[in-house]
């Protein structure tokens, strides 16, 4: 029997659950005895703790009060640096305002809430540095020598002397805020710790992306080998990178209030405490200058890329890297020079946030090279059309491209999809009417880099395996999350595929490091390619055991197949069999020149938007939004087209509405009647068309698709603002209402 | 302000008793008093819809409710939309259009989208849209959601 289980829109693992509403998230876990966990913060954004006052109004004796004395191991969030604290110790320095000081729980919330209003703290304030003009210019030097938490350069021949000779050079800088990741379920965290033979023994549950991450900080926060440490990914509500790093924090957290009373703690963050404290998307400044020749070919380009880490590194190093790989964009240039710096600021830490730094970039890159076009006369289309990469040409850290990456022909499908240069002409009539609404259509075109950067797999070197269980269904043993994303099912069917078997005889364990191994973090748009990848190897081996033990013969159906697993399973007691990440042979990467291959792989994408704008409210309104993509063979196409959709609305969220407004350090929109995330009402629906190309690394040919939506809307929207509404300085986004505004004022005063 | 108050209300048609904080609310009634934890805490402000429930017919989010306010009410929350194990047509068709996606929002935009094509058979695209435009989901950017919600009316047309 032929199964073809890859390429099936086979329906989501866990969705019955989700849609009865039975399926069970961390807050809804009964747990009788529990402890309702609180944080103190330090609501300064830079200074010295003094000392802290407990105020009467409640029974202090009843409450258990955690500060930085009773952390029993290291008092640093393990991490890519040691330098952010779990808790601020008396004496200590404050870097910014939301940092935790001084842990509280009780059994009733309403004691907790009103103990953590009686906690005064003694603070001595300093000035703080608040963002990436002030860090860089050293206003106040809060971190090593000049603010700089990394700095990464990239080098292909030289570009200074092609800018004396070239016929045109287009400057510009490019602005993005931050943003916020706004999973629709909030942090939230359970710790227990008991006291087994060998000393302590940690387990935290909860909504979680990196099981092995919140595993790492557990052993270094209570000093304690990882055989005694137990995580568990509970179902998640969403996390889009936003629970990659923070719930090392609040997992630390629970389990410290659950070591001092000596019961389960549970830590659920409200909206606005999630919003205030937890990571976001980095803030960024991009500074480009492009060479081109008198016929619009691209000769030279020097970038200056910042971002704004926050008050500790965090994954600030791993973002900027991805930020500058992709801060050339799909173009071929000769000579490229590019810096990288992240800059500590007293704000609360940037994390990962879908597309990790290279939105940021890329937008800066797309804005930038619809602005050239018009610079030079010619058309944005056109422009581009001349200068994207093809096969045998180099990116800017000397990647060979082995494969044409098919990009003129994304183009066309995407403004074949939204019918643009019939739009264009529409537009340019109706836009001279006296109306005032404007419209206009523009487009992206960009890469994701799908996986780790440059060596980051090889060094995880991630495991994954699968289970042959006694009762005749296979298991799948991955450290893999599920978000939302189609973890749960896209590994099933991958595992199924390979295995012959239908894609329900396969199931997801569950996600507990007792006994998940080490698949790494799910992130990256790794899962599907990285991951799967192992999971084909871990099924062959399954196979390949059965067979070799002679309890299946091959060809086989499925009831054989249980049959077999039957038979070895009462032989040999389990069945588990591993893979582990083989590099790509004949790629290569260097970390301290970055030279080489920095990715296995790139998804390609156009996408297209067409855009209304009300010149009486500045209101934009998103009328169609096309997107076309190579992604390699799709495992599930209803599935992924899902993915595309929601990265796209967080795209387009981030491009036009989503404002983190910072007052003093601190989130001051905290709140989503202020923090603005598109609703049904405010999309198109949204067009998904994927061109599958052949990956000959990823499993059955598939790539990563998670990110890359989240990269091409900001500037294909505001490509198309531009087309709606002339010549405008749209250099930054969110482009609000406020905003289209006052660069209309000062296209007008100009 | 007494310790406790007692609350009677029917709840996915069967008759509940609880006693409650003065101050809860509907949401608190629901989760924490009667372990119904289908209907989830977004936002606690009424912005997100992911508590949405079915108050004497209407939809509400019952995290803005005064669990006062439901005394002797009918309530219908995502537990209540499936027949035992068989899904109502709704549940069915966010399950096969991969309309719940994390599914946190999943539970509101069942209720309203139940409760819009209860107010309109056969909604429009937009309608569609304006109907649930009360409920935040931050992963399917909508599409499926509407796709989902379409294909119940389009069901609807034909019978």
């Amino acid at each position: 029997m032929e199964v073809h289980v890859i390429g099936a829109s086979t329906i989501r693992k866990e969705g019955r659950g989700k849609v009865m509403g039975s399926a069970a998230y961390a807050d809804d876990v009964d747990l009788p005895g529990c402890l309702l966990g609180m944080t103190v913060r330090s609501r300064c954004a830079r200074g010295v703790l003094k000392g802290i006052t407990f105020l009467e109004g409640v029974p202090w004796d009843e409450i258990t009060v955690v500060t930085a004395a009773d952390i029993p191991g290291k008092n640093f969030v393990a991490g890519h640096v040691d330098d952010q604290p779990f808790l601020v110790p008396v004496g200590g320095a404050i870097a910014h305002a939301e940092q935790p000081v001084l842990l509280l729980a009780h059994a009733d919330r309403a004691v907790a809430e009103k103990a953590r209003r009686l906690v005064r703290l003694d603070v001595e304030e300093l000035p703080p540095l608040l963002d990436i003009e002030e860090a860089l210019a050293c206003v106040r030097v809060i971190h090593g020598e000049r603010n700089v938490l990394k700095e990464i350069r990239i080098a292909k021949g030289d570009p200074e002397p092609v800018f004396a000779a070239a016929a045109h050079v287009v400057e510009g800088v490019y602005r993005t805020g931050a943003q916020e990741q706004l999973y629709l379920e909030p942090n939230v965290m359970i710790g227990t710790v008991e006291h087994g033979p060998a000393g302590l023994e940690v387990t935290v549950s909860g909504s979680l992306q990196c099981p092995y991450y919140v595993h790492d900080a557990m052993k270094q926060l209570f000093g304690i080998p990882g055989e005694r440490v137990r995580v568990v990914a509970l179902e998640m509500g969403g996390a889009f990178g936003g629970k990659e790093d923070y719930p090392s924090v609040i997992a630390g957290h629970a389990a410290l209030l659950a070591l001092k009373s000596g019961r389960p703690v549970k830590i659920a963050y409200d909206r606005e405490e999630d919003m205030a404290a937890t990571t976001k998307r980095h803030p960024s400044r991009t500074r480009i200058r492009s060479a081109f020749d008198a016929q619009g070919r691209l000769l030279a380009l020097d970038i200056d890329f910042a971002l704004d880490g926050g008050a500790f590194t965090t994954l600030s190093p791993v973002v900027l890297s991805r930020g500058a790989l992709h801060a050339a964009g799909v173009y071929r240039c000769p000579d490229v020079r590019i810096l990288a710096r992240a800059v500590a600021t007293n704000t609360p830490p940037c994390g990962a946030f879908r597309g990790f730094g290279a939105p940021q970039s890329l937008f800066a890159i797309e804005r930038h090279m619809d602005v050239c076009a018009r610079r030079m006369g010619m058309d944005p289309v056109e422009l581009r059309r001349l200068n994207v990469l093809r096969q045998g040409d180099t990116m800017a850290t000397g990647q060979v491209m082995r494969e044409d990456p098919g990009l003129e022909g994304l183009m066309d499908r995407a403004m074949a999809a939204i019918d643009y240069r019939a739009l264009q002409k529409a537009y340019a009539v109706r836009n001279a009417w006296d109306d005032p609404v404007k419209r206009g259509v523009g487009l992206s075109v960009f890469m994701h880099g799908c996986g780790f950067t440059g060596s980051g797999e090889a060094t995880m070197a991630s495991v994954a395996g699968v289970e042959g269980r006694p009762d005749g269904t296979v298991a799948v043993l991955a450290a893999s999350t599920e978000m939302g994303q189609g973890k749960n099912t896209v590994f099933c069917q991958i595992v199924a595929e390979t295995l012959g078997l239908p894609v329900d005889m396969v199931d997801m364990a569950e996600v507990d490091t007792k006994y998940v191994p080490n698949s790494g973090p799910t992130v990256a748009s790794r899962s599907t390619m990285v991951v799967g990848r192992i999971l084909e190897d871990a099924a062959r081996g399954l196979r390949l055991a059965l067979v070799q033990g002679g309890f299946l013969a091959e060809p086989y159906d499925p009831e054989a197949f249980r049959e077999a697993m039957r038979a070895a399973h009462l032989k040999l007691g389990s069945l588990k069999t591993y893979g582990q990440y083989r590099a790509n042979p004949g790629f290569a990467w260097d970390d301290k020149t970055y030279r080489g291959d920095a990715y296995p792989n790139f998804s390609w994408a156009c996408y297209a938007a067409a855009v209304a704008v009300d010149l009486v409210t500045f209101e934009v309104k998103v009328e169609d939004f096309a997107t076309v993509q190579e992604v390699g063979r799709v495992v599930n196409p209803t599935l992924a087209a899902g993915q595309i959709q929601g990265g796209v609305a967080q795209g387009i969220g981030w491009g036009l509405w989503e404002e983190v407004t910072f007052r003093e350090g601190r989130m001051a929109n905290n709140q989503l009647t202020n923090y603005i995330i598109p609703t049904a009402a405010d999309l198109p629906h949204i067009r998904v068309e994927f061109l599958e190309g052949g990956s000959p690394f990823g499993p059955g040919g598939a790539k990563g698709i998670g990110e890359l939506p989240m990269d091409g809307p900001a500037p294909a929207l505001l490509n198309a603002l531009r087309d709606a509404l002339g010549d405008l300085r749209l250099d930054e986004v969110p482009m609000t209402p406020e905003r289209i505004l006052n660069r209309l004022e000062e296209a007008r005063h100009a | 302000m007494p310790e406790t108050i007692t609350l009677t209300l029917q709840v996915n048609g069967a008759r509940r008793t609880v006693d409650t904080h003065p101050m809860a609310r509907l949401l608190d009634v629901l989760r924490d008093g009667l372990r119904l934890t289908g209907t989830k805490e977004g936002c606690g402000e009424g912005e997100c819809g992911a508590c949405s429930v079915l108050l004497n017919g209407r939809v509400v989010n019952s995290c803005l409710v005064p669990a006062l306010q439901a005394q002797d009410g009918v309530v219908v929350t995502v537990e209540g939309l499936a027949e035992g194990e068989a899904l109502s047509p709704i549940q069915d068709a966010f399950l096969v259009h991969n309309a719940a996606q994390c599914g946190f929002c999943t539970p509101g935009m069942l209720i309203a989208a139940d409760d819009l094509l209860r107010r309109c058979p056969n909604p429009d695209k937009e309608q569609v849209q304006a109907g649930l435009a009360g409920n935040l989901c931050r992963c399917t950017g909508y599409s499926k959601i509407v796709d989902a919600v379409r294909s119940v009316a389009r069901q609807g047309e034909v019978r």
